[in-house]
């Protein structure tokens, strides 16, 4: 039974959650890109924006990195894990700033419950993301804390079975006898990826690229077909 | 040269009444909806005053507008490498605070109340909580320097005055105020499209207009801190950004903009001027005190058979350039320099320009009486209430030299029509007057037709948009069936 389960949330679930995924960001792009921001609430409320905000985007995109980078140079992780003193620090960094995430996703949410104005702006689907968030991010720190040196068996364990889902190949036998929380991580992390279409995690998607080398002013034309829609100075 | 064309703005402050029916017009067209309730794209303030949003023009502050540094401008609020490193909270941003939160009464309790010892009161609710709330500020709280004490005495123009002056400003008998109406400037050099992470905001080629794209905005709000205006705002309810789009809609049929049509002391005129967009970058780096008449050298000639010709080679239509010709932008600005840019130091090079006003007439008080000698009617602009520093802070980057002629030229025209019309000043000290001022007698009637005697025709020279050739007539109307216009017709829904 347990084999079953383990075969549905870590074999089936991510290929599902990926689909999902996939089609709803283009669909919702072209039917609906109108939305396809974080709706900022910093207009209604300055302060505590400043102090829920800034940490936590630093904090979960500094996470984040870690996870990527466990994932692409496993050996380079394990080689420097293979001193303890090296070791020690790369484990304490995370875990500081995977306390400075829970502890800003938390200001985040005071600060939505707190400020009328913001509550005005906080949909539905807004807080069933932070439930999802915090569940990922508050599991994330238990493990870290009570499942040490996940940075040598991320590397291990859970590279490998991430690299056997991307060849179509899962042998959910990596992390089938991972401890409960860190099952949890996981499976939660493949909703978090499912419900990201429906969510205003889709700002990620929209980042600022282009600005770093347009030139400054912005000029469109009505009646020169040759120059219509072309940015130039 | 690369001519282009843009309509301009005039606004002519003696004129300026400050009845806000240009703030209303404007209001009941386009920011009626949720989340633009607190929004005036135009708004008309009282200076001295501190404006809205608040101070508004403290650019420390707000970081608006551009800088120059190493020789090259650059964005007071947002170097390219700042954005991103304040992509998660933009740290110069005014919040609604700044503004004010915009409320309704609570109507139906005048009706519904139950029957009690007290009167019942409609109580003021939030427009975007829908709370019960205490008023503290709206968007003319200072109008005709009410609460002086806490606004006008903070207006950042104020720089420069001594003490003595400030003084002087405020004291009884003496105090003086003008009504300084606002709207998008629709500069050539516009710091709200160069600070958009999105490159949402444009300017249109064809009339220069600034627009916001209001599908590939991504509420980054950068515009908004960039503005040092302060012209853009933030929808907090779509979670866009929403500037005045100079009613195009209306000009693109013939029709004056709202505020223009719905102006009650006729202080506003509208016109296109052509200008060397080549020069843009030059002109906006010059040192502040050239900086106005950089701006008036970059207006170019519309009669001058050169211009006309480079105009043509760009495509601008002739029937745009002979409505160039017609302009009263071009007299107010370039023929008799009376109109003046406001913060031109901000170097977005913005081009509504204004008349600056003069002061009010002074009377003498001789035993008891107060009579209006004519000699002492039209008084020495540097004895005028307001103090040249203040008005030359606003339309002068601080320099006083094009502003005192400006406001010579008017008081000039004044008492050569007073000698005409009235006869108490004579003839002889009206024409040194003129003469003083570089404005020769036709020059003066001609300034005093378009002033006082304009009419609707005059004031809005609106030139053909050509719509009708605009790529979009160019497509197949029948891809566009069921669907409202060319532009994309979804509504502003939110929900995710």
């Amino acid at each position: 039974m347990i084999h079953y389960l383990d075969q549905l949330l870590f074999a089936a679930l991510p290929y599902a959650v990926m689909v999902v995924f996939l089609l709803g960001t283009i669909q919702r792009y072209r039917a609906q890109s109108f939305s396809y921001s974080s709706l900022s609430s910093q207009f209604l409320e300055n302060r505590q924006h400043f102090w829920a905000m800034v940490p936590f985007h630093y904090g979960i995109l500094t996470v984040l990195a870690g996870h990527l980078v466990a994932f692409l140079i496993p050996r380079q992780i394990l080689w420097w894990n293979s001193k303890p003193a090296r070791l020690y620090v790369l484990e304490v960094t995370a875990l500081a700033f995977g306390i400075i995430t829970l502890v800003s996703l938390g200001a985040v949410v005071l600060r939505r419950l707190t400020s009328a104005k913001v509550n005005v702006v906080t949909s539905k689907a807004d807080w069933f993301l932070y439930l999802l968030l915090f569940v990922q991010i508050l599991t994330g720190v238990y493990v870290a804390v009570f499942n040490p040196w996940g940075s040598s068996w991320f590397a291990a364990s859970a590279t490998p079975y991430l690299w056997s889902l991307i060849k179509l190949n899962p042998q959910i036998g990596y992390v089938a006898a991972m401890p409960l929380a860190v099952k949890l991580h996981i499976v939660n992390a493949f909703i978090v990826v499912g419900f990201f279409p429906f969510t205003r995690l889709v700002h990620i998607l929209v980042v600022p690229n282009p600005y770093l080398w347009r030139r400054p002013q912005v000029v469109r034309w009505n009646r020169d077909p040759r120059r219509t829609g072309a940015i130039e100075s | 040269m690369d001519v282009r064309s843009q309509v301009s703005m005039v606004f002519h402050l003696d004129k300026c009444i400050g009845c806000h029916t240009c703030s209303i017009a404007c209001k009941n067209i386009w920011t009626d909806r949720q989340g633009t309730e607190y929004m005036w794209w135009n708004n008309v303030e009282t200076k001295p005053g501190t404006g809205y949003p608040t101070i508004w023009e403290d650019q420390e502050r707000y970081k608006g507008g551009w800088e120059k540094g190493n020789g090259k401008l650059h964005l007071k609020s947002t170097s390219k490498a700042r954005v991103v490193a304040n992509i998660f909270h933009n740290p110069h941003m005014p919040s609604m605070d700044d503004y004010y939160e915009p409320w309704t009464y609570d109507y139906q309790t005048l009706f519904n109340a139950p029957e009690g010892n007290d009167q019942p009161v409609a109580r003021p609710v939030s427009r975007v909580t829908g709370e019960y709330m205490e008023i503290e500020a709206g968007p003319n709280f200072d109008d005709d320097l009410g609460g002086s004490p806490i606004y006008a005495m903070n207006d950042p123009n104020l720089e420069g005055l001594n003490s003595e002056q400030r003084e002087q400003l405020f004291a009884v008998e003496r105090l003086v105020f003008f009504y300084f109406p606002r709207i998008c400037n629709h500069c050539l050099n516009p710091s709200c499209v160069a600070s958009c992470p999105s490159g949402a905001l444009y300017k249109r080629g064809e009339d220069g207009i600034v627009l916001i794209d209001q599908k590939r905005c991504r509420a980054w709000r950068s515009c908004v801190a960039a503005c040092p205006y302060k012209k853009t705002f933030y929808n907090w309810h779509t979670g866009k950004s929403e500037k005045c789009i100079l009613c195009y809609p209306r000009l693109e049929t013939g029709q004056a903009p709202a505020c223009f049509h719905s102006c009650v002391g006729r202080i506003r005129y509208l016109g296109v001027l052509l200008y060397d967009a080549e020069l843009i970058d030059e002109v906006a780096s010059r040192p502040d005190d050239e900086l106005v008449e950089a701006q008036r050298q970059m207006i170019l000639d519309p009669f001058d058979v050169k211009v006309i010709a480079a105009a043509r080679k760009n495509g601008i239509p002739d029937d745009v350039i002979t409505h160039a010709q017609m302009s009263p932008v071009y007299q107010f600005v370039k023929v008799w320099k009376i109109a003046l840019p406001p913060h031109i130091e901000y170097r977005t090079l913005p081009m509504l320009f204004y008349v600056p006003p003069m002061s009010p007439v002074m009377a003498s008080r001789e035993n008891d009486t107060i009579s209006h000698l004519s000699t002492d009617l039209f008084h020495d602009i540097d004895e005028s209430r307001v103090p040249m520093q203040f008005l030359a802070n606003l339309f002068g980057a601080g320099h006083e030299g094009k502003l005192r002629y400006a406001l010579y030229k008017q008081r000039a025209v004044r008492l050569y029509r007073r000698a005409i019309t009235v006869g108490d000043i004579d003839v002889e000290t009206a024409a040194r007057a003129l003469r003083e001022a570089n404005c020769s007698p036709e020059e003066a009637d001609e300034i005093y037709r378009l002033t006082s005697l304009c009419t609707f025709e005059e004031r809005f020279v609106i030139p053909p948009m050509h719509r009708e050739e605009a790529i979009q007539m160019l497509e197949d109307p029948h891809g566009h069936r069921q669907s409202v216009g060319f532009g994309f017709t979804a509504g502003p829904r939110r929900g995710l």
